[in-house]
């Protein structure tokens, strides 16, 4: 048979006569539910932009802007966080960099494909600049143009520089975003600066976020390698430990940390402020769900890793450190960010206790004089709403591209 | 190990069955180490508790939970006919009912929305998916008490007022002060016609399998629901026909500025719901979706191959084995749900915690409330875990 008479493939057409038939109008079932959806849709796609656009009365996000970000932080020391994001953004632009480059390098190594289309870097872009955006869009000075955009430009030095890192130095990343974050929230705290209980809104929603993940992960990673240990004494602590901080709603255990937690010390024992209650329990809320998370990477670790890191005469805690964990740990990552991103949603309930954090303050401002009574909290919600969606899905987003990167779920 | 030489320890071997010393007989040590971990365990918790009782010893506040009789000196939101003078043991199970209740409708709720979503987002119909898509990735972003909030402040309080209210029909008055609706009021003496209502849906159940139990034996059609359904409703009919229970519908009505009659959907139990209820099936759709698409493509050819329509190779062929894949994390997303009712606290609904949280404000020790708390929500996360865990163990294959 020669090449003209085998009826070939029909070519996919750009036709979008075709594409709309195929998509909206496939069956007669499919037609009916267009004709359903497709009022509903653009209704409620035009109220809500007309919203965002037109009729919302953004002033109140306007007047209120430094308070919903910082809260009752002291104006005069605002340059201290100018300061601290400045070396938050070198230190995560080299992590970002490093990891990175070391995806890349993975991905080149198990010769999967690492080029990205434009449009992939571009809708990557997206979450970040639309976070500055709902943020700056609102600033009335030109000021915090110019410093956001040189902590970026900082950030993005750092993450090129942090591309010709040598192999070697690589594995002092987590030490040195430790040191960075410290060191940051040195640069607000200390020297005569602002004590916790003075920061609120997204400030201390931060706080309590990268707080709570640096040193949950390490404690919850010691907790699932104790329930996966052969001793059964303490198999069945670390087990309990965890069961019961899963099994108790976040907010109890928060009220706990508030009302009973400083009854749990000695009495000439400095009572803990509440920032730092509540800090102590989101560790202990979060290391439990890490630790159940891990266990499973865990599990998905063959015996054969175990019995070959065995045979090559490696120490128990050898054997985990540098076999085990790197595997079960890259099984696992999206349900660490996963966990991440719901720390972050859980800090709004610090409310409830009477901190001072972003969604409690959205609350706050619509009692203040010019606008109390006037329905002002649906801009302050949305508004709220906005930076926590974004922020969230950002994260998501960088999750699922770690996770192809990476080649979790494929050999 | 130089020169490629291995070394092999001879002499212990040629010793015989010798133990090595005890310091390094990995028995020992096991015995060892679990011991040190356990006393430092204990000797952590014992010193955390007796710091608690000395610090309350010394602040004067009672250990005990003879508290828990003593009249509670506040009113419930929602529950009418609870008075001041009654004990906070009856208040804090109010709140647990209340919270019960909350977490069985949105439990119910939000697997049929998420289940509907989840199928929705894989639709061949471009607008349909994409809807679904922006439901999904919409709600699942965003703080559940954000979306606590947004429907208590923003949503429910922008209603207009009890004077200015909303009528649909007879059936439904809808104003900022809550939502009511037609419901059933229940008098003394229907106690009878409930127990045969019960009675007819044990029967309708018993129906199916039997009817389930030919199917199998014989290969007719089944209809089971179509059985059930019928024999519930004969059994029912007659037994209102025969007892006449007092069962009437009962309509809400506006009179002056209070209504009477109806069920009253308050604003703090709407707004907790819906978020909730949202909030999960965002999960729930995400966790089905993920589960079709890990049905193996084979069996959806093979139903195309049978000739099963699409709908039923959904019914028959996919969503039965997706169940399984999805039955564990559908079952954490309850749990989670469960736990969230405890959200409520922030607009004011009266579950359990919110109970307890007015009683400590009127003096009550907050350890001994906090602890009925902790109790009450892990009975509730170990109940639905282990319903869960028997329709689990229902779906999985049973391997031969």
């Amino acid at each position: 048979m020669s090449a003209d008479t085998v009826a070939r493939p029909p070519v996919k057409a750009n036709d979008p006569v075709r594409w709309v038939k195929d998509n909206l109008f496939a069956t007669p079932f499919n037609s009916l539910l267009t004709l359903v959806f497709a009022p509903l849709v653009v209704v409620v796609s035009f109220r809500f932009l007309r919203f965002l656009a037109v009729s919302a009365r953004w002033e109140i996000v306007e007047t209120n802007l430094t308070l919903y970000v910082v809260g009752a932080f002291p104006r005069e020391q605002l340059w201290r966080l100018w300061l601290a994001l400045a070396i938050l953004a070198v230190v995560l632009g080299l992590i970002g960099g490093l990891v990175g480059a070391t995806a890349r390098e993975a991905a080149a190594a198990a010769g999967r494909s690492t080029t990205t289309t434009r449009w992939d870097r571009l809708a990557r872009l997206g979450p970040p600049l639309l976070l500055l955006a709902s943020l700056l869009g609102f600033a009335r000075t030109f000021t915090p143009f110019a410093l956001t955009l040189g902590v970026v430009a900082l950030g993005l030095v750092s993450s090129t520089l942090a591309r010709r890192v040598p192999h070697g130095l690589r594995r002092f990343v987590p030490l040195i975003a430790v040191v960075g974050i410290v060191v940051a929230l040195w640069t607000i705290s200390a020297f005569g600066g602002v004590a916790r209980d003075e920061w609120g809104g997204l400030l201390i929603t931060m706080y309590y976020t990268i707080g709570a993940l640096v040193i949950s992960y390490p404690v919850g990673i010691l907790f699932a390698l104790g329930r996966r240990s052969s001793l059964p004494m303490v198999r069945w602590v670390c087990g309990a430990y965890v069961e019961f901080f899963r099994g108790s709603p976040l907010i109890t255990l928060l009220f706990t940390g508030w009302l009973v937690l400083p009854f749990f010390l000695p009495a000439d024992f400095p009572t803990p402020t509440l920032v730092t209650r509540a800090l102590i329990i989101f560790i202990l809320f979060t290391s439990a769900y890490v630790a159940e998370i891990v266990r499973g990477g865990l599990q998905a670790v063959g015996r054969g890793q175990w019995e070959a890191a065995q045979a090559l005469g490696l120490s128990p805690w050898k054997q985990t450190r540098l076999i085990v964990l790197p595997q079960a740990l890259r099984a696992v990552i999206p349900g660490l960010v996963g966990q991440a991103i719901s720390l972050f949603k859980d800090t709004t309930l610090v409310l409830i206790i009477g901190q001072q954090d972003l969604l409690a303050i959205a609350q706050n401002v619509t009692k203040q004089d010019e606008f109390l009574g006037k329905g002002y909290i649906i801009e302050s919600l949305v508004f709220v709403g906005i930076v926590y969606w974004v922020a969230s899905y950002w994260l998501s987003k960088e999750s699922q591209r770690l996770e192809v990167r990476l080649g979790v779920g494929q050999r | 190990m130089t020169e490629g030489t291995i070394r092999v320890s001879t002499s212990r071997a040629a010793a015989g069955p010798a133990r090595p010393p005890f310091w390094r007989d990995v028995r020992v040590i096991r015995v060892v180490l679990q011991v040190g971990f356990v006393v430092a365990t204990v000797a952590l918790v014992r010193w955390l508790f007796g710091n608690l009782t000395s610090n309350l010893d010394r602040l004067g506040i009672r250990r005990d939970f003879a508290f828990l009789d003593q009249p509670a000196g506040f009113s419930i939101l929602g529950a009418p006919d609870f008075r001041a003078q009654d004990t906070i043991q009856n208040a804090l199970l109010i709140g647990m009912g209340n919270a019960i209740r909350v977490a069985i409708l949105g439990i119910v709720l939000s697997l049929l929305i998420g289940v509907v979503v989840g199928v929705a987002r894989l639709s061949r119909n471009w607008l349909v998916a994409r809807s679904a898509s922006a439901f999904v990735e919409a709600l699942r972003n965003i703080p559940p008490l954000v979306l606590v909030i947004f429907f208590y402040l923003g949503v429910l309080a922008a209603l207009p007022r009890l004077d200015e209210a909303t009528f649909v029909g007879d059936v439904a008055i809808v104003s900022n002060r809550g939502i009511w609706i037609a419901w059933l009021t229940v008098g003394e003496g229907s106690r009878p016609f409930l127990t045969a209502a019960a009675v007819a849906l044990v029967a309708a159940i018993g129906v199916a399998v039997w009817r389930m139990r030919v199917f199998d034996r014989t290969g007719t059609p089944h209809r089971r629901l179509l059985w059930a359904t019928v024999t519930f409703v004969a059994v029912t009919a007659i037994a209102w026909s025969v007892l006449q229970p007092p069962i009437e519908p009962s309509l809400p009505v506006l009179d002056g500025r209070v209504v009477t009659g109806g069920a009253w959907l308050y604003p703090e139990y709407l707004s907790l719901l819906i978020s909730l209820v949202l909030y999960a099936a965002s999960f729930i759709a995400e966790i089905v979706r993920g589960s079709i698409l890990a049905v193996h493509k084979g069996q959806a050819e093979a139903a195309d191959a049978l000739g099963l329509s699409s709908s039923q190779r959904m019914r028959y062929v996919i969503l039965p084995q997706a169940l399984r894949i999805a039955a564990p994390a559908i079952g954490n997303e309850f749990l989670n749900l469960s736990k969230n009712v405890s959200l409520g606290i922030a607009v004011g609904f009266a579950e359990i915690l919110r109970v307890a949280n007015t009683a400590a404000g009127n003096g009550q020790p907050a350890p001994q409330l906090l602890i009925v708390v902790l109790l009450g929500y892990l009975t509730l996360s170990l109940i639905i875990s282990v319903i869960v865990n028997i329709f689990n163990r229902r779906l999985q294959l049973v391997e031969r």
